[in-house]
């Protein structure tokens, strides 16, 4: 009994910690908008700022003071990053700041690597509270029960501070809507700057009371900012009491988790997420967003059929890429497959999230279901590489078709943790069930037929492929279905009035996305010759979210063009430097900053301002 | 007519590629009632929001109060103390008619009236009464209060009201008319688009006529009434 009562203290002293992220997450998304995928980083500086303050200063002072530093800094760093890049990208289209923090994530992975160095950093006990009381025969340590106590105090705190303060009203007018505010007097730059810096700090502070419960390490920041999304969203969008109490809730099923199915902790956590926001699609506390007025975007301009100079640019382009194996190496042969392969990956996830309005944060599951697919045929059936090809792209459209289900009842970032949490499942089956996926080792030795192991015939064969998948893309994008798809996307309610069945309409976008992702993803195998769990894992799926937001995710070239230069890009810096996250974060934040629409929506301008001034002459 | 206080010369606006302001011309003096009038769609609403600085494409010379205001943001505008109340009221829903007010509160301005809640609630009895209520559950007529009053509670020199008789039952649009007359005795300058004649002869001292973008007609409150001719090619369905 004693045991579990502990049990169930520690999840509640991890609730506290996942607390403090969240509500930061939470209280940035609700003002800016911006989904701040740097927030886990800001969570990792916190705890390695304490660590080295405790460090170097020592003794009660030195612990104690550097959780306050820490937390302080973690906010100033927010300021930083809002003012010299965020600021710039309120008016960008939705999601690039995303893509923006993405790049902050890299380019402070790399900081932490250098300053910090690689190893696991285990801090000092919390000097006045090193001891353990003793709760039903059970030792429980004194610092946890401090991290229960503090949990509520900050609640509380936070919501003194919304209900009662001139800023607290301030920023709760910004989030529903900021032009108004702004035409009113307040300075909403000014206003948004120190949001972020009382986001950061939370995330700063949460990372650094974690110090002496965990080791500081360099995977803190993805980890954690998973977990906050996730607390966030069951917890309800901008509710600070729903974001509490789904901190309690994960940081339950995180503690007996562990005890009842230690495997599959994780895939626990995911699942709750998906029931919570199937019964209730706004989570526990949240409300439907109110459409928040004012967000600057311009409507998307409407996608236009390819004029001549750029079905010219594309066939020119084709035309290049036939005739490089006669110059390109085997090296050359193999990149050049791979990033046509993630063109198509990309281009599949562009189909949904541009057209369709559908982000997913986990399309990375039916790129490797159909590497699975091709895999497990060939391993465990004897199958042929052609059978492979055409099993994967079914296998990823059935996984569509089954999780899509879900997930085109909710929409914008709910719709988006939905297929995040879809596809952590299914990473989490590929992971654990060794039998046959052969879990973290992989399946080796998926070859393509022997007719097609020439590096080149191979290359030639992915680019018949994806040529042809991509083209049915477009086509459908221009047909009267695309249409009916954006007229869902930009008024639902009107297309729903004049008859159209909208979730139907996403349902089969999100399917067609999966089995093209999949597809994708059997190319993949075979040409890597193995399939791995990473395939599908959270990483690849951000990948998969920055070539089409590098691209522009409002023109139909972007995907395109984002992939080859994420992948070509990623190959290069890979190759010369040990800092490529730096490089990679550099780069992306550059060319967000030089870009704001995407280097396709870029070009697309200059091209469309030449055309019309041809028109005008 | 006095000294102007605004000032537009050749505003032209865009959304997109869409021309919709051409060669604006407006001045309103200190003191003013000034009307701009015009049917739907004939960029009434477009004037206000690029004097505002709310339109991003936007070309002209604007002035405030001596001060150039042509690319000036928005909150920096209502800081010189321009008011704007919008068309569609845009009330904080979440927020309590005393938070309402208080998101417009801005320090008091030399040579223009003061305002409190207490003030403003003797302006508009009906608001005293819910000082506590989510603006979200506010009749259409009190939200066009609280809308007015959260505007003045910046303490403006000049107010831009967007149809403030739009949608209203008569009773209030005659109380929405003795509030403007009130506000202009106080020595408030007012700027306001209306489609209903009736209502601006009511407080306006001189009258603007747009339409598709462009002025085409000014002059007094009474000669606009008089002119069947102005008033049926531009006003009349
Ligand atoms: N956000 C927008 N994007 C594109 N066009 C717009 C936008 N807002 C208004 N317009 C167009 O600009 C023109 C002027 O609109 P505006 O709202 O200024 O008219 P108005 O005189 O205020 O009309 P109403 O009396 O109906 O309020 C209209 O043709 C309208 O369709
Ligand atoms: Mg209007």
């Amino acid at each position: 009994m004693g045991f579990y009562v502990t049990q169930f203290m520690s999840g509640l002293a991890q609730a506290a910690t996942l607390f403090l992220v969240a509500s930061g997450l939470s209280i940035i998304f609700g003002v800016t908008r911006i989904v701040n995928f740097a927030h886990g980083s800001f969570y990792m500086l916190g705890a390695y700022m304490a660590y080295t303050v405790s460090d170097v200063v020592g003794g009660f002072a030195g612990f104690w003071g550097g959780i306050v530093a820490a937390a302080l800094a973690a906010g100033v760093i927010g300021v930083v990053m809002e003012m010299v890049l965020l600021r710039r990208l309120y008016r960008s289209p939705e999601l690039f700041q995303l893509l923006a923090t993405f790049g902050v994530v890299l380019v402070i992975q790399d900081l932490a690597l250098t300053i910090w160095g690689p190893e696991d950093l285990l801090g000092p006990r919390a000097p006045g509270l090193e001891g353990r009381v003793r709760i039903l025969g059970q030792a429980f340590p004194q610092y946890d029960v401090f991290l229960i106590v503090l949990g509520p105090v900050v609640l509380a705190l936070l919501l003194l501070l919304f209900k009662w303060t001139r800023w607290g009203t301030l920023v709760r007018a910004a989030t529903q809507d900021r032009e108004m505010t702004g035409a009113l007097g307040v300075n909403e730059r000014r206003l948004f700057t120190s949001v972020l810096f009382v986001g950061c700090a939370l995330a700063g502070l949460g990372g650094a009371l974690q110090v002496p419960r965990e080791a500081v390490n360099l995977q803190m920041d993805v980890s954690m900012v998973v977990e906050a999304f996730v607390v966030v969203v069951v917890g309800g969008m901008g509710s600070l009491m729903g974001a509490f109490l789904a901190a309690l809730l994960i940081g339950q099923l995180q503690a007996f988790g562990i005890l009842i199915f230690p495997q599959i902790t994780l895939v626990l956590v995911f699942l709750v997420m998906a029931v919570v926001l199937v019964v209730r699609p706004y989570g526990l506390l949240g409300k439907p967003p109110a459409a928040a007025r004012g967000a600057a975007h311009a409507p998307e301009a409407p996608l236009r059929p390819a004029g001549l100079p750029a079905k010219l640019f594309g066939v020119a382009v084709l035309a290049v890429l036939l005739l490089l194996p006669v110059v390109a190496g085997q090296y050359a042969l193999v990149v050049l497959t791979e990033t046509l392969v993630l063109v198509l990956f990309a281009a599949s996830l562009h189909f949904m999230m541009g057209p369709g309005g559908m982000v997913s944060f986990g399309h990375a599951a039916y790129f490797g279901l159909g590497a699975y697919a091709a895999g497990l045929l060939t391993k465990h059936m004897d199958g042929g590489m052609l059978a492979g090809l055409v099993t994967a792209p079914v296998l990823g459209g059935l996984g569509a078709l089954l999780f899509g289900w879900f997930c085109v009842r909710l929409s914008g970032v709910y719709l988006a943790m939905l297929t995040l949490a879809f596809a952590q499942i299914v990473w989490s089956v590929a992971f654990q069930w060794t039998a046959v996926t052969g879990g973290d080792n992989g399946i080796l030795g998926v070859w393509p037929a022997p007719w097609a192991s020439a590096k080149w015939v191979y290359y030639y064969l992915t680019l018949a492929v994806v040529t042809g998948a991509v083209l049915m893309l477009r086509r459908a994008i221009f047909a009267p279905f695309g249409y009916a798809m954006r007229a869902g996307r930009d008024s639902p309610l009107r297309s729903e009035a004049i008859g159209m069945d909208v979730r139907r309409l996403q349902w089969l976008a999100f399917t067609a996305a999966g089995a093209m992702a999949g597809l994708a993803g059997g190319l993949y195998a075979y040409a890597k010759g193995s399939v791995f769990p990473t395939f599908l894992s959270v990483p690849a799926s951000v990948d998969a979210l920055v070539m089409v937001l590098m691209g522009g995710v409002q023109t139909i070239a972007g995907p395109l063009v984002g992939a080859a230069v994420f992948h070509g890009l990623e190959t290069e810096v890979v190759r010369y430097t040990d800092f490529w996250r730096l490089i990679l974060g550099g780069i992306i934040i550059l060319l967000v900053l030089a870009f704001p629409k995407g280097i396709a929506g870029a070009a697309d301008a200059w091209f469309g301002s030449g055309r019309s001034a041809e028109g005008r002459a | 007519m006095t000294s102007p206080l605004l000032t537009v010369n050749g505003l032209n606006s865009f959304y997109g590629r869409a021309h919709i302001l051409a060669d604006v011309d407006l001045q309103v003096g200190a003191g003013e009632v000034v009307a701009l009038m015009g049917r739907n769609g004939a960029g009434k609403s477009t004037t206000f929001r690029s004097i505002m600085g709310l339109v991003e494409q936007r070309r002209g010379a604007l002035s405030f109060g001596g001060a150039d205001i042509s690319t000036a943001e928005p909150f920096e505008i209502a800081r010189l103390g321009l008011g704007y109340v919008p068309e569609d009221r845009r009330i904080f829903t979440e927020l309590t008619v005393m938070e309402n007010l208080e998101v417009g509160r801005q320090p008091a301005r030399a040579g223009s009236p003061t305002w409190t809640p207490e003030r403003l609630f003797d302006l508009f009895p009906n608001l005293a009464e819910m000082r506590d209520r989510p603006g979200g559950r506010m009749s259409g007529g009190e939200q066009q209060m609280l809308t007015i009053a959260r505007t003045l509670m910046g303490n403006p020199r000049m107010i831009l009201l967007d149809e403030p008789s739009e949608g209203l039952a008569p009773r209030i649009v005659e109380m929405m008319a003795n509030a403007i007359v009130a506000l202009k005795s106080q020595g408030l300058t007012v700027m306001l688009c209306e489609q209903n004649l009736h209502f601006a002869a009511l407080v306006s001292d001189r009258a603007y006529v747009i339409e598709k973008g462009r002025i085409r007609y000014q002059g007094t409150m009474a000669a606009l009434q008089a002119d069947d001719e102005v008033r049926r090619a531009y006003l009349t369905m």
